[in-house]
Order: C-alpha cells, then sequence, then structure tokens
C-alpha cells in the first residue's frame, strides 16, 4: 500500500500553488511515496536511545556578515502574490465571522 | 462583568505576581537571516528577497553581528551563555510570516539565568530590586498587518488584511523575566522601572535604537493576582504597551480589574489582552485557554550556533558601564541631584554634557547649554539634540570668550543662533554679525548721556544719591547698543560719570 495517494499529491499541488498535469502527478506521487516510505523506515528501526538528528553536517558557527545586499523591486515581490493591493500582499479574511 | 476594584483596595486583598518579556528589535544594517536592510518606514514590501519570503530554494544565513549583540546583551543581564543551541521552527497559520513558520529558539535559548537588579523609585525613597531573567532568546520579527473592509481597521470584522514583509526577518531578541513576586504596590512602578532600565542598556551597549513609538522596543506584561498564602492565580498577558507610561498604567489596570473579577467571585481567564493608551484599560483578545502547538522543531536549515568561551570573554570585556552606574557617577561629579540628572537624561542630552565637560566646559556652563538652548531648538527642529550642528568644541570657544569678556550671556546666544543656523564656527560668527562687547568707553560715555538726556528725572535721582534709580539708565544703554555692552561696566561709567558712589 502506498504511503501517499495521487489524490493527496494533487490536493498539496494545489496547496503549493503549483501547477501539475496527469504525468507529472504520477511521476510525484511514486517519489513521494518512496520518501515516505523510507521515512517510515528509519522510525521503525530508530530507539529511544537514538537522539533525533536535526543536522547531518557536523557544522556549527556558520554566520555572514552585517551587509545589505540588494532587494528585490516591489513589482518582483509581489509577482508572484494571488492578490496584490497597494503595494502589499492580499490575504483573504484572516478571523472568521463570530 | 464585574467593575475593577480601585488600585489600593485590590492590594488590600491580593497579591500581584509579573512577569514581562520585552522584545527588542536589533538595529542590524540587514535581517537576521538575510542582507535586505531593515530601515523603518520604507515602501512596503521594498525590502525583501527570496529568503525573507520563503521562495522555495532559498537558504537562511545567520547574521554575525545579530549573534554578537544577542551575546553581548546576554553578558549585560548576567546570563549564562549557551555552549551549543539551535534555532527552531515555530509554526503557525497567520500571514505575518510568508513561511508559515517563525525562526525562533525553543527549549535551546542562546542566554539563560539572568538576573538585573533595578532601583525603583517610591514615595519613601529608592527601593532596590532584583529582577531574575528566564531566557533571551534570538529570532526574526514578523511583518506587519494592514486590517481592511471592517469601520475599526481592526482584524475584528475586516474583509480581508494586507501584508508589508519589510519587517519579516529583522533580527529580534526577546528577553524572558522569571516570575516577579513580593512587590505588593509597587508592581507597576517595578514594572516600568525594570523596562526603563532595559532600554538604557539597550542603548548603552548599542544594539538597537529601543524607540518604543516605533516598535523597536515592545513590552508584553503578565499579571496574576493571588489571595495572600494561595497558589499563583490565573494570569493574563497584556500586549499593546507602547511607552514606559503605559507600562506602568497597563499592569495597575490589570491588577484593578483582576481584583474585580476575583472579589465578585469570578474566575480571570487566561488570555492576551490589549492595553488602550487614550483610555487606560485593557480588553480582551486571543484566548489562551487551549495551549496552541507549534510545533516547534530544530531549524535544519541553519547550523547550531557554538559561540566559544574566548569569543564570549571577549564580547564580555566590550560591556559599557552599566547606565545607572554612569549617571550615579556624573552626577556625583558634577555636584548636581537626581532631578537635575532626570531632565538631562530625558532630553537626551547626557552624553552631549559629558562630551562638552571633557572639552573643558564647566559642568554648569556644558548643562545650561544643553539642556536650555539646545533642547528647545532641537525640540523645534523635531531633530535629536546630538544632530544640531553645534559641537563640544563649539561651546567651549563660546564659553571661553565669556569668560575674556568678549562675549556677555545674550551675546553667546546670538553666536550659537548663527552656530545652529550653519554660519560657521563661533569665531565666524561673531566676526560676521560683528558681536562683541562693546568696551570703548567713549562710544560707551556718548550713549550715557543720551539716555541721561532722554530721562532728566532719573539722572537728577541718581545725582541726589539713588542709585538704585540707575537700572533705567542702564537698560537704556544697554538697548541703544542691542546688548553688546557689559552692564555692570555700563553703571561703572554712569555712576562715575554722575559723581556718586555705588552704595
Amino acid at each position: 500500500m502506498s504511503a501517499i495517494t495521487r489524490g493527496e499529491v494533487a490536493h498539496l499541488a494545489r496547496l503549493a500553488r503549483l501547477a501539475l498535469d496527469d504525468d507529472e502527478l504520477d511521476h510525484y506521487a511514486a517519489q513521494l511515496d518512496v520518501i515516505l516510505q523510507s521515512v517510515a523506515r528509519v522510525t521503525e528501526v530508530a530507539a529511544d536511545d537514538i537522539p533525533p538528528t536535526s543536522h547531518p553536517v557536523p557544522l556549527v558557527n556558520v554566520y555572514r556578515d552585517d551587509e545589505v545586499r540588494p532587494s528585490l523591486a516591489q513589482s518582483e515581490a509581489l509577482a508572484a502574490a494571488p492578490a496584490v493591493e497597494d503595494g502589499r500582499f492580499r490575504v483573504p479574511r484572516i478571523l472568521d465571522e463570530e | 462583568m464585574t467593575d475593577p476594584i480601585p488600585f489600593d483596595q485590590a492590594l488590600q486583598a491580593f497579591e500581584p505576581v509579573i512577569g514581562l518579556e520585552v522584545h527588542v528589535e536589533l538595529g542590524t544594517n540587514t535581517k537576521m537571516f538575510c542582507g535586505c536592510p531593515t530601515g523603518f518606514g520604507a515602501e512596503p514590501n521594498t525590502q525583501t528577497c527570496p529568503v525573507c519570503l520563503g521562495l522555495p530554494g532559498s537558504l537562511p544565513v545567520a547574521n554575525a553581528q545579530a549573534i554578537e549583540s544577542i551575546i553581548r546583551i546576554g553578558l549585560a543581564l548576567n546570563c549564562d551563555i549557551a555552549e551549543w543551541c539551535r534555532m527552531s521552527r515555530k509554526n503557525y497559520f497567520y500571514p505575518d510570516m510568508p513561511k508559515d513558520y517563525q525562526v525562533s529558539q525553543y527549549d535551546e535559548p542562546i542566554c539563560v539565568d539572568g538576573h538585573l537588579d533595578i532601583t525603583v523609585p517610591t514615595d519613601d525613597g529608592p527601593v532596590e530590586v532584583r529582577i531574575d531573567i528566564e531566557r533571551v532568546h534570538m529570532e526574526e520579527d514578523t511583518g506587519k498587518l494592514t486590517h481592511a473592509g471592517g469601520d475599526t481597521g481592526r482584524i475584528h470584522g475586516a474583509d480581508y488584511s494586507l501584508v508589508d514583509y519589510n519587517r519579516a526577518g529583522i533580527p529580534l531578541v526577546e528577553i524572558v523575566t522569571k516570575p516577579v513576586v513580593g512587590t505588593g504596590r509597587l508592581a507597576p512602578a517595578v514594572a516600568r522601572a525594570y523596562v526603563a532600565e532595559l532600554r538604557d542598556i539597550m542603548r548603552a551597549l548599542g544594539v538597537s535604537d529601543v524607540k518604543m513609538e516605533e516598535g523597536s522596543l515592545r513590552c508584553d506584561a503578565n499579571v496574576s493576582l493571588n489571595r495572600p498564602g494561595d497558589p499563583w492565580g490565573t494570569r493574563s498577558e497584556t500586549k499593546n504597551v507602547n511607552s514606559l507610561r503605559s507600562v506602568e498604567r497597563a499592569v495597575r489596570a490589570e491588577i484593578e480589574r483582576q481584583a474585580g473579577v476575583l472579589d465578585g467571585g469570578e474566575r480571570v481567564v487566561q488570555e492576551t489582552r490589549h492595553f488602550h493608551e487614550d483610555t487606560g484599560v485593557t480588553t480582551p483578545g486571543r484566548s489562551k485557554e487551549h495551549a496552541e502547538d507549534y510545533r516547534y522543531f530544530p531549524e535544519p536549515d541553519l547550523v547550531p550556533i557554538a559561540p566559544s568561551r574566548e569569543w564570549v570573554e571577549e564580547l564580555r570585556a566590550t560591556l559599557p558601564e552599566r547606565p545607572s552606574v554612569r549617571r550615579a557617577r556624573l552626577a556625583a561629579e558634577w555636584g548636581i541631584g537626581d532631578f537635575e540628572m532626570a531632565t538631562l537624561v530625558n532630553a537626551g542630552v547626557l552624553d552631549l554634557v559629558e562630551a562638552t565637560v571633557a572639552a573643558g566646559v564647566a559642568p554648569d556652563a556644558a548643562r545650561k547649554w544643553w539642556s536650555g538652548e539646545f533642547t528647545r531648538v532641537a525640540n523645534e527642529r523635531d531633530v535629536d539634540p546630538a544632530d544640531l550642528p553645534v559641537t563640544p568644541a563649539d561651546i567651549g570657544r563660546v564659553e571661553e570668550l565669556i569668560a575674556s569678556g568678549a562675549l556677555n550671556d545674550k551675546l553667546a546666544r546670538q553666536v550659537f543662533e548663527g552656530v545652529l543656523a550653519g554660519e560657521g564656527t563661533p569665531d565666524e560668527v561673531v566676526a560676521a554679525r560683528g558681536l562683541a562687547v562693546v568696551s570703548d568707553d567713549s562710544a560707551l560715555l556718548a550713549a550715557i548721556d543720551a539716555a541721561l538726556a532722554e530721562q532728566p528725572d532719573v539722572a537728577e535721582k541718581i545725582r541726589s544719591g539713588k542709585v538704585q534709580a540707575a537700572g533705567a539708565i542702564v537698560g537704556a544703554v544697554m538697548k541703544a547698543t542691542r546688548g553688546q555692552a557689559d552692564a555692570g561696566k555700563v553703571r561703572a561709567l554712569l555712576l562715575e560719570r554722575l559723581g556718586v558712589s555705588d552704595a
């Protein structure tokens, strides 16, 4: 049995605003299934005495200097937004009517 | 709905426990995890990039300056600095972060277990209180929402919202106290004194401009009440406290409100409340009865922070003198009291007075210029006194000219008027405006004779020995010379002219 259905992948794609055609949905559904099954196998063998790994590479203290780099133009920042008003991202009502 | 109980009455029945969460926006040039600028007031969404917009494929990298700043803050608050800690993702559904999570710290804050000793002014004199610091952690600020379509501009009743992500990702330091108990009726003043001291320390460290009105220092006040001997009560968390005065008022208002609720036999609801500056009351916001699950997990895109002990000690050596200690030292050096010191601090001229004294000016004169003339001009121009075009060296030069008799106080003001108008150095202004005390006796005697001729009755009075009448003639001469004479000298010449001696 697969860990993720084609319908779930389609739903995820819609949430992420990715336009996937039928072939792509089949392709990614199969790939995501492999990934999820692999993760499931890890959780099977990870006993309580094994600390969760947050960072696979033993690297610390990676910083950047406090130097300004160019930002996106407002039009670029808003380019992928579904709705825009007054130079701002327009989002649906946050609180439902009570 | 129960009515609040007056403060004094509330304190007879209940003991308050307070806790303060202070957010400080760091004054770095760039954001926490990307190189976008952090200036206040830019056009919306002009200070964003793929990292702070959470676009796919972007990777955050921590700002070295921000990490250094938070360690210095932790050290100034007597905290232990973690040898190893991680950032975490705090997941939630709210559009103020484009990523749907805020990078923060959860169970591994970078600074822990500190304390701050503060002095609280009371009617019975200053009281020392130790505030224990639970943690100081690093996170990123959120974007700014504007709610549209309702009548009030508030989230309730809005049809939709607009988001500006310029602020999203600016480094934010959260400083959390342990519960402060046993302060009783002083609780509101303690809260205020603590935030004021924190603000001073941040300013002295140079890590933030700590402007409460612009939100670069924000305070949430937790308050609960219990009857003596009972366990602590349920707390509320008051937000939107945007000035030191509001910190004190908000804590007081919550004590009065909760006392009313408890006294009426009801229970305090665990919730977020909003303080209203205009009415001085708090109103309910989000309920916190059900703990939200933020599904914290270690941020996989950022490697752990492991400050070396050597670096921590280097940073410890950069800590400035604590502001309250410095104020006490300078007050003693300058021979002034708490009130005079508070005047300088509130006017924002303490550093300037110190620099002026260091330039060789007497403390009294340095204070006089900065807290008088210059503060007034700075207010008129709506600028910081430090940004006025006048330097400690200018003040030193003018004071020299006064001491040598070349200028009097009135002329000195005119010199500074010119300096502040950008007319050049004090000497250039003196030359250009022709400002100099008239000390030429013949010019003064001519002016005196003219004044005596105009007021013959006054002249007669003085001749007959009524020396106190001389003021009218001196005044006329000062007026005639447009203030450019030395009044003492005019008086002496006048009495000599009339052949009377000063009684």
